[in-house]
């Protein structure tokens, strides 16, 4: 697969920074509260697109399993809030194991009492689930799509597990964090969440910074030379194995920060967190936005979930199809997203079709260059 | 006890089979997973539905009873034809980039489940009779018409009459069966005829119709595949192609017509497999998701560009989705140690044993990571 390497000038990058903080710091005063909390949300799950992002624009890695990592963060931020919320419930443990009988909590809950492991379960339990998960398909040089349907099928597994495990997670009902208490306040109360919002904020740039530095230098140039040409990669005496398995971690990680933030600002964590068409979408924010290019990703996750809030307000039947049709067209018509489109020769391209600019005259060297793109793309 | 069980599990193993044949062959021959096999599958249970409906007109009443023979060809050809509708407009179009087939395929399937909640399924059922109509009534003319330059009008005039012909039978169906004249979301069921209801005793064990009949399709459908592409000389071509692609375009085979077959049979054959879906349960817009993984994991178990791996595998998985989904293997043998039995107890429900099958499948990968019976010989990588 022929794929141009993105460099967005820093010129753009920096334009489109500014119209982002600018964007954010003044939302609060001009967004209605319901709508800033859905901006909250879409922000956190720019940081999970970040991760996708670096897994398949910069590695060529296609997991369509991020759901898990993503739903594993937000369980374990319910985990926390649940159980330091308890005390008034039977048993000291949360209010749902009654409803099941349940009068012991179950082991793995107990850590989650201290907020110092919590706070670090959040990023390093799905980081480790996603290493091992990882290691167990990359060691077999199991890649490609067979890659793809294996992360889609732990994804379904998952699925299955949290879903079916009332005792132990309230399997199908999920855990509900809106009505937990947080330094004294619910945790659905305007101001916590307005906290949310900041901090969310604060941790995109945060996750920009952190996955810009990964992509830079010799680590982010065999990423890209792993997906460009593994076995070369290979040859030269560098192990993908260890490389892949890494990103495939730093992702899982952001996906459970990601997780975590969209928990706490939309209330309730569920096993449909953990569902297909979940962890397909993040993919296409990334598609959208331009892969590789990691401000494409933020923008892509921000502005298709906030395009599809407000599609499926007016019409909740045609957001499917527009979905399916930007699937098709990003592939066929976008293989670069929008970022890559405006960077690239998009605009040009179209204003010469519309007739609004001139086409400029080039060199014959340009015709010859034509040529052998010709014959590399047969 | 253990017949029972053996039987049960064949039953699901046979429908995963026919389903993922379809998408072994495809993935073999062209590397392309194909998410929206499930919604093809899902397309072919619904024209089990429509079918049946046809059928309780007062015209075909009579003929009442051999709908779900009459079906089993329909869905081959409706999902057939969406299937090379498919390949020809965005499939085709990607060739060499499988990860972007597969998110094309996925928008594919979204589109296809939300059609089926929000068009009446009387005008998909006229969309899908002019899209056949438009795709087949060119290759009907003579060749010599077709060398001539008037050929493009002829084309043209008969895609309109396809258009044509399938408004009026939309029409015609929405005004005779109320039934389909309007879109809904909700699950409808398909009823077996009476000769289908009931059981056969075989030694001692009685076995219900149904899926006897469902493993009956499924030899049926894996007989005539494995003939088509050992005897026939299109067959033929597809091995070809599938061994090596440059080759065979060098020695004449044409790939984009081998590829359009295979797509169309494979996709049939997910039909097919949603007549046999339709006829365990309810069918609705969702249906296809419920076997879909379960074909992946029989691709991925099985290897690619082997039949028989995908019969061994998708045996297997449904055999071992009965012993552990229901477990089976505590009655099998009662008195086993407390931790063991606690541990079969656990993954005692489908959607565990589902969790139990896929960490085997992981483990068994760290084996043999391209399946159970690999291609031999050099493999070129990438």
């Amino acid at each position: 697969m022929e794929f141009r390497n993105l460099k967005l000038t820093k010129k753009t990058t920096f334009v489109i920074w500014v119209l982002i903080i600018a964007f954010i710091i003044a939302a609060p005063s001009i967004l209605p509260v319901f709508r800033l909390n859905l901006l909250g949300r879409y922000l956190s799950l720019a940081i999970v697109a970040l991760g996708v992002d670096l897994i398949w624009g910069f590695t060529g890695l296609l997991s369509l399993g991020q759901g898990i990592f993503f739903a594993l963060g937000g369980y374990c931020a319910a985990m926390y809030l649940q159980i330091t919320s308890s005390s008034e419930f039977p048993n000291n443990i949360p209010e749902f194991f009654g409803l099941y009988g349940v009068d012991n909590l179950p082991f793995f809950w107990e850590p989650f009492r201290s907020p110092i492991f919590s706070l670090f379960a959040i990023w390093v339990i799905p980081a480790l689930v996603a290493g091992i998960l990882g290691f167990l398909v990359f060691r077999n040089r199991i890649k490609g799509v067979y890659f793809s349907i294996l992360t889609q099928a732990a994804l379904l597994v998952f699925f299955n597990f949290f879903n079916g495990q009332q005792k132990l997670i309230n399997g199908t009902n999920g855990l509900k964090t809106d009505v937990t208490q947080l330094f004294g306040q619910m945790v659905g109360s305007e101001s916590i969440q307005r906290m949310f919002f900041w901090f969310t904020a604060l941790l995109v740039i945060a996750a920009w910074f952190f996955s810009k530095w990964v992509v830079k230098g010799r680590f982010g140039n065999i990423l890209i030379g792993i997906r460009d040409d593994e076995p070369r990669v290979r040859f030269t005496g560098y192990n993908p194995v260890l490389f892949k398995t890494i990103i495939f971690s730093i992702a899982g990680g952001l996906a459970g920060i990601s997780g975590a933030l969209y928990t706490v600002q939309s209330g309730i964590v569920s096993p449909q967190f953990m569902t297909v068409p979940f962890s397909i979408e993040m993919v296409i924010w990334v598609a959208v936005g331009g892969r590789g290019t990691l401000l494409g990703a933020i923008l892509g996750a921000v502005l298709i979930n906030y395009a599809k809030s407000l599609v499926s307000e007016a019409l909740p039947a045609s957001w499917m199809f527009i979905q399916g049709g930007l699937f098709i067209l990003v592939v066929t018509a976008l293989p670069e997203g929008v970022l890559g489109w405006v960077q690239g020769e998009g605009p040009r391209n179209l204003l010469q079709r519309l007739g609004l600019k001139r086409k400029i005259e080039t060199y014959p060297s340009l015709e010859i260059k034509n040529e052998t793109e010709g014959l590399k793309n047969e | 006890m253990l017949l029972d069980s053996l039987f049960n599990g064949v039953a699901i193993g046979s429908v995963l089979l026919v389903a993922a044949l379809g998408l072994a062959i495809v993935f073999g021959l062209m590397g392309v997973i194909n998410l929206a096999h499930g919604e093809l599958m899902m397309l072919g249970a619904y024209t089990t539905y429509v079918t049946q409906l046809i059928f309780k007109l007062p015209l075909l009443k009579t003929y009442y009873n051999a709908y779900v023979i009459v079906s089993i060809f329909f869905a081959f050809i409706v999902s057939g034809v969406v299937g090379i509708l498919l390949e020809k407009t965005v499939i085709r179009k990607l060739y060499g980039s499988p990860l972007e087939t597969l998110l094309a395929t996925w928008g594919v399937s979204l589109i296809l489940q939300q059609f089926v909640r929000s068009v009446p399924l009387a005008y998909g059922t006229g969309l899908v009779i002019s899209l056949i109509i438009g795709l087949f009534l060119p290759s009907v003319f003579s060749s010599k018409l077709k060398e001539s330059v008037n050929f493009k009008y002829v084309k043209f005039s008969s895609w309109i009459f396809a258009a044509l012909a399938g408004v009026l039978s939309g029409n015609l169906i929405s005004s005779s069966v109320s039934k389909l004249s309007r879109a809904s979301a909700r699950n409808v069921d398909v009823t077996a005829p009476a000769w289908m209801r009931g059981q056969v005793e075989i030694l001692g064990t009685a076995f219900p119709k149904t899926r006897l009949m469902i493993i009956i399709i499924t030899l049926i459908s894996v007989i005539a595949i494995t003939l088509f592409l050992n005897q026939s000389a299109w067959g033929m071509r597809i091995r070809a192609v599938t061994q090596n692609r440059e080759m065979s375009d060098c020695l004449g085979i044409s790939t984009e017509k081998v590829d359009i077959i295979t797509f169309g049979i494979g996709s049939g054959l997910a039909g097919v497999a949603g007549v046999a879906v339709s006829l365990l349960g309810s069918v609705g817009p969702n249906v296809g998701g419920n076997y879909i993984v379960g074909c992946f994991m029989v691709v991925v178990l099985g290897g690619v560009g082997n039949l028989l791996g995908t019969i061994f595998a998708s045996f297997g998985i449904g055999i071992m989705t009965d012993l552990i989904g229901a477990g089976r293997l505590l009655s099998i043998w009662p008195d086993m140690p407390l931790p063991l039995s606690n541990t079969i107890n656990f993954f005692a429900t489908t959607s565990m044993a589902r969790v139990m099958i896929f960490a085997l499948i992981v483990i068994f990968l760290q084996f043999k990571p391209t399946g159970l019976f690999p291609q031999k010989g050099r493999m070129v990588e990438s």
